[in-house]
């Protein structure tokens, strides 16, 4: 095969197409209308959430019978990492009040509350499998939802995030979210987080999909990374113990069924650690690296649904299994940064799907599922997609008209991660158009948690990601930065009065691991499947085939 | 049609199998050759440091974070065969190129002061009490050329010198804090962490306090929505499902 010819980063047969967008772009002034409700009905049929196949019933546990996707079934059908006769229980390595485990956007801020809540520093641990600060939440552009401004409220919030959630949110939960929104704000801005704002001092107020105000808060597109290197930088000012690649494998119960801590990991030397606590705290995130339906994903490194599993293993309820969520607009070209996570604040700011032909053909903010689904159906039904060199397909997100609305210098200006991003690749998106394509991205449902984020199992408190009932079956964008800052305060609050009322603490044991390897044979599930996942494998095909296992 | 929908997902499976279940070499066209740790491999060509790596057949355990630019965790170093210059990347982000010779630094030594933000005050000699290193600075620039980000790193160095935290927040705000311009600098300096302090000192101090959310916290102690929100809790989902769709979306 010939080298392809690249211009301005796009191979010569993609130039045709952009060179119609370019052209069609002052006529496309006006957006398509929103779908009406039949109208979406269909299209959601084509949604890899909703097409038939990719999900089965759980066999065993407490959500027996619940659905939820095969790549998810498969961890929890599988059999744990250790045998629980081969641990040592009776050396505990660190002795603590609070273990939190995952440093994210949640973990963080429950570290913090809880210090605040009275609990020393000290007495505070808080682990992580990969750097503290790498996930989720470092990565989230689009910003964070809080009903602030006078024309909003809590109500007006509630009532978006739950029609969104399509009526299935909890709402004492939903409630507490919106409810504790602007002050998470305020307490942001005090720490030092610098948000969007216009000349008046004001937050500049971005709209977001499936609301009806604008309430979207953001610090230029790297909000995520703001708001948790302020909330990080606190931590670590307040010398918070912390361990890094150390994630935990396995929680601890003792004879009453608590969980009282959690077994760790050294990823580098595979030596276990026992800790024993008074409560634990799981913020472990989602589960994007799974590649559920065989998606690209925009999640970080260690997004292998964790949390879930062993939560799962010590009893704890899930909700919402059975919904995941994907974004419209993944990258779908260059190769390199397949799946990877273009903000809807592009829509909300201008940035319009457009087909090869240079056509708009959906509303630009229809919900996230609708809108996926229409350019899925744009690729692979009305075949008005583009065909990467890898075989990828994708339409355009006409990114230069945003310019064409706010004016020269905004997407250079309030997009600069976006921008930069596609330069490194020779792509210039305030000239020419990006290619996209939908792309997995959140869990919706996870450990069920009540408004103090508490679990059904004792000493188990939960939040961020991991958690389920606050979105219900569908999260809108920017309530899950506000969710992990919401429950992971209420996490380190209701954990620290949890402790300091007493808690007797038990022997630490696996009694619960145990019972569930019983039941997974009584269920008849023999499998070499081992979980939790901990981290992908993406090693080369050709090399795996070829490793042996002798050092 | 069920028939069909099925075969949408699959056919989009196949499409993206290159990123989720790992490359075949069937699949590639053009190579390139690399030198990971001085090691030759040869490696597609359209792949980025990272999963070129793992394509080689390393699996990360550091050196990965967020695999999209945003955490600061795939710092590299590498030197292109006959050239002498030595250049930063990161992995996550950056093409291989044939004749690449590249080492990842996973982790830069560096102790961030603890400091209690209520306690300071927003004087240019905070800076000097936290970082007194920052006045070693020679202007060799040699951070500024080693940023991924392109910040302009001397620059907002120097900004924190004078005390200026406007252009030492606004300057750095891009920063991943990913280690590369303090592995590189000969005054030692850690410069991701001092501007980690110019930026809260600025959100905090001379960035005016929002009133709008400042008044609705205050209105929600006070109860002002309660009714409303308790209504909510009890309505039948019939009700909410109309006010749902009843809603008025505020003008653009
Ligand atoms: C690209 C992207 C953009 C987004 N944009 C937005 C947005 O604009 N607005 C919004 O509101 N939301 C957004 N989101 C969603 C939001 O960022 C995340 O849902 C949220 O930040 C999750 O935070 P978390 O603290 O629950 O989990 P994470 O931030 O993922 O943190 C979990 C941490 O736990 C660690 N961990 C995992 N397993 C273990 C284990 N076994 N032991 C120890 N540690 C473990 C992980 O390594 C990680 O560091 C976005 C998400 C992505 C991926
Ligand atoms: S590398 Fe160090 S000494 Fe050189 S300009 Fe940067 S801060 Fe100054
Ligand atoms: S300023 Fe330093 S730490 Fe920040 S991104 Fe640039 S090189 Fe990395
Ligand atoms: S892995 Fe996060 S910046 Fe590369």
């Amino acid at each position: 095969m010939p080298e392809l010819r690249f211009i301005g980063g796009y191979p010569e047969y993609m130039r045709e197409s952009i060179e119609v967008v370019n052209r069609t772009r002052p006529k496309r002034m006006e957006q398509p209308r929103a779908m009406t409700k039949e109208e979406r009905e269909e299209v959601l049929k084509l949604h890899p959430d909703y097409a038939p196949g990719g999900k089965r019933k759980i066999r065993i546990g407490q959500n027996k019978g619940d659905i939820a996707p095969n790549e998810v079934v498969d961890l929890l059908e599988a059999y744990p990492l250790i045998q629980p006769g081969e641990i040592d229980l009776g050396k505990v390595d660190y002795e603590t009040d609070i273990l939190i485990i995952g440093g994210g956007l949640a973990g963080t801020t429950a570290a913090l509350w809880a210090n605040d809540s009275g609990i020393p520093k000290g007495k505070i641990l808080l682990t992580n499998k990969l750097r503290h600060g790498d996930s989720n939440s470092m990565m989230a552009e689009g910003g964070t939802q809080a009903a602030d401004r006078p024309n909003d409220s809590p109500a007006i919030h509630f009532i978006d995030a739950y029609g969104g959630g399509h009526f299935t949110n909890k709402r004492d939960v939903l409630r507490a979210l919106v409810e504790d929104a602007p002050f998470i704000i305020k307490w942001l801005e005090g720490l030092g987080a610098m948000f969007d704002k216009n000349e008046d001092g004001y937050f500049e107020e971005k709209w977001g999909g499936g609301t009806c105000r604008k309430r979207m808060h953001a610090c230029r597109d790297y909000t995520g990374l703001e708001e948790l290197r302020v909330i990080r930088d606190e931590f670590r000012s307040r010398e918070i113990p912390v361990l890094e690649f150390y994630p935990a494998i396995e929680l601890l119960t003792d004879e009453g069924g608590k969980v009282v801590g959690a077994i760790l990991w050294n990823m580098e030397t595979e030596e276990y650690k026992v800790v024993k606590a008074k409560a634990t705290i799981l913020a472990t995130g989602g589960f994007g690296r799974l590649h559920i339906r065989g998606f690209a994903t925009t999640n970080h490194y260690g997004a292998t649904c964790d949390g879930v599993v062993m939560a799962y293993r010590a009893g704890a309820k899930l909700r919402d299994t059975d919904t995941v969520q994907y974004h419209p607009t993944g990258a779908a070209f260059p190769q390199q940064i397949v799946g990877l996570l273009l903000t809807e604040k592009l829509r909300s700011s201008g940035a319009q799907p457009v087909n090869k032909r240079g056509e708009a053909f959906v509303f630009p903010l229809e919900p996230r599922d609708v809108e996926a689904s229409a350019l899925i159906r744009e690729c692979y039904v009305r075949n008005n997609g583009i065909t990467t060199p890898t075989g990828m397909k994708g339409v355009w997100l006409d990114t230069p008209r945003i310019d064409l609305i706010n004016g020269e210098g905004y997407l250079e200006r309030s997009f600069p991660g976006m921008v930069r991003m596609f330069k490194r690749f020779g792509i210039d998106m305030i000239k020419d158009p990006v290619l996209v394509f939908p792309t997995l991205h959140y869990q919706n449902g996870g450990v069920e948690i009540d408004p103090q984020a508490r679990t059904n199992v004792e000493g188990l408190f939960v939040a961020g990601e991991v958690s389920g009932g606050v979105h219900g079956k569908n999260r809108l964008m920017g309530n899950s930065t506000l969710d992990c800052m919401v429950f992971g305060r209420r996490a380190g609050i209701f954990a620290a009065q949890y402790v300091k009322k007493g808690v007797r603490v038990g022997k630490l044991g696996l009694n619960h691991v145990e019972r569930y390897v019983k039941e997974l044979k009584e269920a008849g599930i023999r499998t070499d499947r081992r979980s939790p996942m901990l981290l992908p494998d993406y090693r080369g095909k050709a090399v795996l085939a070829r490793m042996i296992d002798i050092f | 049609m069920a028939e069909r929908k099925i075969n949408v997902i699959d056919e989009i499976k196949k499409a993206s199998r290159s990123v989720t279940t790992g490359i075949e070499e069937k699949d590639i066209e053009h190579w390139v050759e690399i030198y990971i740790m001085g090691k030759a491999y040869k490696v597609p060509a359209a792949l980025t440091i990272m999963q070129a790596m793992e394509y080689a057949g390393y699996r990360f355990v550091r050196g990965c974070g967020c695999r999209a630019g945003f955490c600061g965790a795939c710092s590299t170093v590498y030197r292109k065969k006959g050239e002498y210059r030595l250049q930063t990347a990161m992995a996550c982000q950056t093409r291989v190129e044939d004749g690449m010779f590249l080492v990842q630094i996973p982790f830069s030594p560096a102790e961030k002061p603890s400091y209690d933000l209520g306690r300071e005050k927003p004087e240019p000699s905070v800076f000097l009490k936290y970082f007194p290193e920052i006045a070693r600075c020679v202007s060799c620039n040699t951070c500024t050329k080693a940023c991924p980000q392109d910040l302009e790193v001397m620059d907002y160095i120097q900004a924190a010198l004078r005390g200026d935290f406007r252009a030492v927040a606004d300057g750095s705000f891009d920063c991943i804090q990913c280690g590369l311009c303090a592995i590189r600098c000969p005054a030692e300096i850690v410069h991701y962490h001092v501007a980690q302090l110019g930026r809260r000192m600025y959100g905090k101090y001379l960035n005016p306090l929002e009133k709008n959310a400042e008044q609705r916290v205050k209105e929600i102690e006070e109860g002002r929505f309660k009714e409303e929100m308790d209504r909510l809790l009890k309505a039948t989902d019939e009700e909410l499902e109309r006010i749902y769709a009843e809603r008025e979306r505020e003008p653009d």
